[in-house]
């Protein structure tokens, strides 16, 4: 992986799979603190104790079609090897939260990459779940919450349409801007 | 800030227009595998070019572009699997955003499937 936006893409997978009618995805970069701040959380079936002790290690998968899951592991190991924190809680039932902590000043951390593109991938592909994107970028933020969007367009217009597809992306893209104002890191 | 009062507005121009969307059977079905060994491998630019691709194209009556997690073929990754109807699955592999262009001019759009990036035509070492 080469951005921590494709281990979100990659990640927030899980959480569908799992289920989960709604899907919170908070990125909150904080300068001030040397902190970027990760966390994705979902209302999907959970996991056991035991499978969350399993889930980190690339040797464990519920799949099927392979012995491997390394999706969990390099988050992990992303945000780790910054002098960061990774955790994940979780109950069957209720739902499961990861939380990747990177410090931003770090040489070995991984650019955030494009974030914009893999929260439109994620909302447009997975009509089945509801999105709750915040992006905060020090003292100032913006929120997409794919419920609003629903309300307004009914059950007939999906999110595939390429009017509303369009939108959500000039959506995404016009609120990081005014946030961030164009910053990369 | 982009408002909600933009979208109010695409939902009434839309309201007027019927769905002309085809049926499922008659659909040609685009899927790209986007677990980690297809996101790892490149797969988020492909999906976005070819689903870029179709909207511009207005293909979007006759194409569904989707994705899917992982199929067992990890080394093969970004794969793109090429579903019509009545026709046997093509499967795609090594893709890149050109290669995904090649394959919806030449096979999705010119009905010749483009062999050399098939997984039983491409040279594997």
């Amino acid at each position: 992986m080469t951005e921590i936006s494709l281990n979100i893409l990659d990640v927030a997978e899980n959480s569908t799979r799992a289920g989960a009618s709604l899907v919170s995805i908070t990125v909150d970069a904080d300068f001030p603190n040397d902190r970027l701040t990760v966390v994705i959380d979902d209302n999907g079936c959970g996991m056991t104790p035991e499978q969350v002790e399993q889930v980190t290690d690339p040797f464990f998968t519920s799949r099927t079609t392979r012995k491997v899951g390394l999706g969990v592991p390099f988050f992990k190991m992303a945000a780790e090897s910054t002098g960061g924190s990774f955790s994940i809680t979780s109950q069957p039932g209720v739902g499961t939260t990861v939380t990747a902590v990177f410090v931003l000043s770090h040489i070995d951390r991984m650019p955030l990459g494009d974030i914009t593109t893999t929260i439109h991938t994620l909302v447009v592909y997975h009509p089945e779940s509801d999105f709750l994107y915040r992006y905060k970028y020090n003292d100032r933020s913006f929120v997409l919450d794919t419920r609003e969007f629903r309300q307004i367009l009914g059950d007939d217009i999906s999110f595939d349409t390429p009017d509303i597809s369009a939108y959500i992306m000039d959506y995404l893209n016009e609120n990081k801007l005014e946030t961030d104002g164009g910053a990369v890191y | 800030m982009k408002s909600l009062e933009e979208l109010r507005a695409i939902r009434e121009k839309m309201q007027s227009q019927v769905s002309m969307r085809a049926e499922d059977h008659a659909h040609t079905r685009v899927v790209v595998g986007m677990a980690t060994c297809g996101i790892a491998s490149g797969a988020r630019p492909v999906l976005t070019r070819l689903s870029t691709l179709v909207q511009e194209r207005n293909l979007t009556d006759k194409i569904s572009v989707t994705q899917t997690g992982c199929i067992g073929l990890c080394q093969y990754e970004p794969i793109v699997e090429v579903m019509e109807p009545g026709k046997p699955k093509i499967t795609y592999i090594k893709m890149t955003p050109d290669k995904a262009e090649e394959v919806l001019e030449r096979h999705l759009v010119g009905g010749h499937v483009v062999e050399e990036y098939t997984l039983s035509g491409a040279d594997i070492k």
